[in-house]
């Protein structure tokens, strides 16, 4: 019963990861009639292309966009799930609450397309405030092309988009708090804030933790779709990640290898990440992703 | 509508009597923030909306985006569907959506089923072999050479089969399916029933809510496919919506002339303006998700907690 999916991951995803070997060769499509052929007639040239990339300064360009990007993200993105699980939480009319769950699940459907959109109709420079401002006699700045608050835009798109979505697992965890704690501990007189703070942000400190180290794990994966749409709009220098400039070396200007030798630095360390800051998760006594056997 | 209700603990009478009442500062600053929240969703979508069923003469007046309604003019609509790249973008959209939803999950579910049991032949390296997905990337370079060397450049099932199967969805489904009882599968062997009998008679029936949330993801993902259109359609014929889209709204290309050759033929609406015809793609590319929502909404939680509690 497992065949069919084994057989599509085999040939779309296995074999594709297999074929970053490519990443060591001067790959050349035209060297054989099938990309088989070509891979098979193309020239080995060792860490050539890894050389290539880390002479290169647009590659640490990329390198150091998205690292900024993330840490950014975890920053001023990250809180913003917890603070709305809380939120909501706390509102006492069940029928309150799950409208707004309803509400702000949505958006995480949209494709990053009808996303950037929809802040290009808003925020752009022909957008609705924009529009309103000139009503008014005033001049709106035109945040969709500002390389400068660039990574305001992207995390503001990003907790548009996922913030809803993203409260899910923290309004599980909350809600699995047992409550007889809080009785007990407000019948020991700990007020509001002590409440919040010895039993409220310990209940959710495991899943924090996990989230925290899926996010490490993913530094260097700040998402493809968002960065390709406004790349032109803003400027290569404010919005190149390693991802696009995977596409763009590899099918924008066809080197292959060099592409290939981007994706897998960027496979690899995301690998090494992840597995690290699962080790530290361990050390700090929470489960992680994976449990040590 | 209720989505986390099944997990709370009762609370009859609301606050429990153990609580402070609130302040009244603390009730109207949470009132605020959960307003401007829900605002924030919502009014874009209603602008968009409504911005596409208005005249030229609202839009004019309204100096762009129109934010109250003046009338109900569906003629971007009829402009969008009677022929042309939208029209023939929805199409594509659609059949991708379907046969890409039936597809994968069909081949999910029958995967989840087999690892749902254990014990059966080569279980755990199986399992292994889907999981092992979660840590390997297959690289964008390679999987284009994969896609195209297939001959797939400009064929729709390039939209298809390279996202066919999640390992995120089979965890799900197999998390719930190890949750059935297992009695329920000897009696049904004792009765006579093979495999599949089961699967389509028991399993799925029983786990209805799963599957359907499953299937939205799967379709949403379909239906939101854009940047494997970028890699593999060139023809313009078969441009999903996604890219339409990004056509008219992010590179500013002028939809009036890709549904060139359009007449309005006697629908007594003058023709529409660009501004309402850009709006009617953004709802039409949004509307499906609009529709599917409300019947899975509800089984979100329940899905996404279990994948994420046994995975």
């Amino acid at each position: 019963m497992c065949v069919p999916a084994m057989l599509l991951l085999a040939v779309f995803h296995y074999l594709p990861a297999l074929g970053n070997v490519i990443a060591f060769q001067d790959y050349n499509p035209f060297a054989g009639d099938s990309p088989l052929d070509a891979f098979l007639s193309s020239e080995w040239i060792g860490f050539g292309n890894f050389q290539y990339l880390f002479e290169s300064p647009s590659f640490w360009e990329a390198v150091r966009n998205t690292l900024a990007i993330t840490a950014f993200q975890l920053v001023f993105y990250f809180p913003v799930p917890i603070l709305l699980a809380i939120l909501l939480n706390g509102i006492m009319s069940p029928r309150l609450r799950s409208f707004v769950q309803s509400v702000v699940y949505l958006p995480h459907f949209f494709s990053w397309v009808l996303v950037v959109s929809l802040f290009q109709m808003m925020l752009g420079g022909a957008g609705l405030i924009a529009q309103t401002a000139r009503d008014h006699g005033m001049t709106a700045p035109d945040f969709m092309t500002d390389p400068d608050t660039f990574y305001f835009l992207i995390t503001s798109q990003a907790i548009w988009k996922d913030a809803g979505w993203g409260m899910i697992v923290f309004l599980a965890a909350l809600v699995a708090i047992d409550p007889s704690l809080y009785e007990a501990s407000a019948a020991d007189g700990a007020g509001r804030m002590r409440r919040f703070w010895h039993i409220t942000l310990p209940g959710l400190r495991p899943v924090i933790v996990l989230l925290l180290i899926l996010r490490l794990g993913d530094a260097l994966n700040v998402g493809f779709e968002q960065f390709y749409l406004q790349r032109e709009a803003v400027g290569r220098d404010a919005a190149e990640v390693l991802d696009t400039y995977v596409y763009y070396q590899g099918i924008g200007v066809q080197q292959w290898g060099v592409g290939a030798a981007a994706g897998l630095f960027k496979a690899l360390v995301g690998l090494l990440l992840i597995l690290g800051a699962n080790k530290i998760a361990h050390r700090l006594g929470e489960q992680g992703i994976y449990s040590k056997s | 509508m209720t989505t986390l209700e099944a997990l709370r603990p009762k609370r009859p009478g609301g606050r429990p009597a153990w609580e402070e009442k609130p302040t009244l500062i603390g009730r109207f600053g949470k009132g605020v923030v959960i307003t401007v929240v829900v605002l924030a969703v919502l009014i874009p979508l209603w602008v968009v909306v409504v911005t596409s069923l208005s005249s030229t003469d609202t839009i004019n007046a309204a100096g762009g985006y129109v934010f109250l309604p003046r009338e109900v003019n569906p003629s971007a609509y009829v402009v969008i569907f009677s022929g042309g790249q939208v029209t023939d973008a929805v199409l594509v959209s659609t059949i991708v959506t379907l046969i890409g939803t039936a597809l994968s999950l069909t081949v999910t579910v029958l995967a989840a089923y087999g690892l749902s049991r254990a014990g059966t032949l080569f279980h755990r390296p199986i399992l292994f072999y889907f999981l092992l997905t979660f840590l390997i990337y297959p690289g964008m370079i390679p999987s284009y050479l994969v896609v195209t060397g297939l001959g797939l450049k400009d064929n729709l099932l390039a939209l298809v089969v390279p996202a066919a199967v999640s390992a995120f969805n089979l965890v799900v489904l197999r998390a719930f399916f190890m949750g059935i009882p297992q009695e329920l599968f000897d009696s049904a062997r004792i009765d006579g029933a093979g495999e599949f009998r089961i699967l389509v008679r028991i399993v799925l029936p029983l786990s209805k809510a799963v599957t359907a949330v499953v299937g939205l993801f799967y379709a949403v993902g379909y239906w939101n496919t854009f940047f494997n259109a970028v890699l593999y359609i060139d023809r313009n014929d078969l441009q999903p919506v996604q890219r339409v889209l990004q056509q008219f709204i992010l590179a500013g290309q002028s939809p009036t002339n890709a549904t060139s050759g359009v007449v309005l033929p006697g629908i007594g609406y003058s023709a529409p303006p660009n501004l309402a015809i850009k709006m009617a793609v953004v709802v039409v590319t949004l509307i499906p998700a609009l529709i599917v929502y409300p019947f899975v909404q509800r089984h979100f939680t329940k899905g996404v907690i279990v994948g994420a509690v046994k995975g």
